[in-house]
């Protein structure tokens, strides 16, 4: 029961994230990338004023896996690092923590870039 | 019926979001909801193989970016995306996918300018002002930190 509640939590926190982009592509036609990059950086100032961190206590990979999570590690970082190192931690601190994470896609994005070929998808556009 | 173009439109308008949204709301969530609950069991699996919670946390979205990347080069990711809207844009393989397609896409442009460049066409944006605004924050951080001591 409470393995089933804690998937429910990550279900509805992160479906709920989807719906607020949802919303945002409906009502104000913003862009697939101006909603990515309002992502993150909504997910830098809420992790800045301390309210994604109970959020992820709360829902888990319902916080973590939508692009705010990307953004309060990023913040997280910067704190975690102007902590230990003073003030030079606001340059290093970001990236530091979100390395994992843009590494992977970047390493991702050249082996598909290699391995795959574009096809079908400029006839269906 | 006998309407004119201005009142069509407005009518349009009025009419077409809302029937729109009436699906796009429930795909976004469902779907939205699926891949951070495949992120939750990610994060569990390796929280039980031993790792602490920062690097459970690092090899889920890498888990997670390389499956987005293995499905858009099948094609298969933007045919879910076609159905989940910011389903599968919100989530972190949203941006994977945003990195890897334009790679596959942009290849017969070139291995540099082509593959190498457009790969950051939007994943570039999300960089420079999330991590200018992570530095900003570490700046008032810091500052902040001066005058609490």
């Amino acid at each position: 029961m409470e393995t089933f509640l804690e998937y429910a939590k990550a279900f509805v926190v992160g479906g709920a994230l989807c719906v607020v982009g949802q919303l945002l592509i409906d009502l104000t036609k913003l862009t697939p990338a101006r909603i990515l990059v309002s992502y993150v950086v909504a997910g830098v100032l809420l992790g800045a004023v301390g309210v994604y961190q109970p959020l992820i206590d709360f829902a888990g990979g319902g916080a973590t896996v939508p692009l705010t999570g990307f953004g309060n590690l990023l913040a997280k970082g910067v704190k975690e690092a102007v902590d230990k190192d003073g003030l030079i931690g606001a340059l290093t601190g970001g990236l530091t923590s979100a390395a994992a994470g843009v590494t992977a896609a970047i390493v991702a994005g050249l082996l598909a870039g290699l391995i795959f070929k574009s096809g079908s998808k400029i006839n269906e556009k | 019926m006998n309407i004119s173009n201005r009142e069509y439109g407005e009518l349009a308008k009025k009419r077409s979001p809302n029937s729109k949204m009436y699906k796009t709301l429930p795909k976004a969530f469902l779907i939205g909801g699926i891949i951070c609950t495949i992120g939750e069991g990610l994060l569990n699996l390796y929280a039980y193989l031993g790792l602490n919670e920062e690097h459970a946390g690092a090899l889920t979205s890498t888990t997670l970016i390389f499956l987005s990347a293995l499905l858009t080069g099948f094609e298969i990711y933007d045919r879910i995306a076609q159905q989940a809207g910011a389903g599968s844009l919100v989530p972190i393989t949203g941006f994977a996918n945003a990195v890897v397609s334009p790679a596959i896409d942009f290849k017969s442009e070139g291995y540099v300018l082509g593959l190498g460049a457009k790969m950051f066409v939007i994943a570039g944006p999300v960089i420079v002002y999330g991590v200018s605004a992570s530095v900003l924050y570490g700046i008032v951080y810091y500052i902040v930190g001066l005058f609490m001591k």
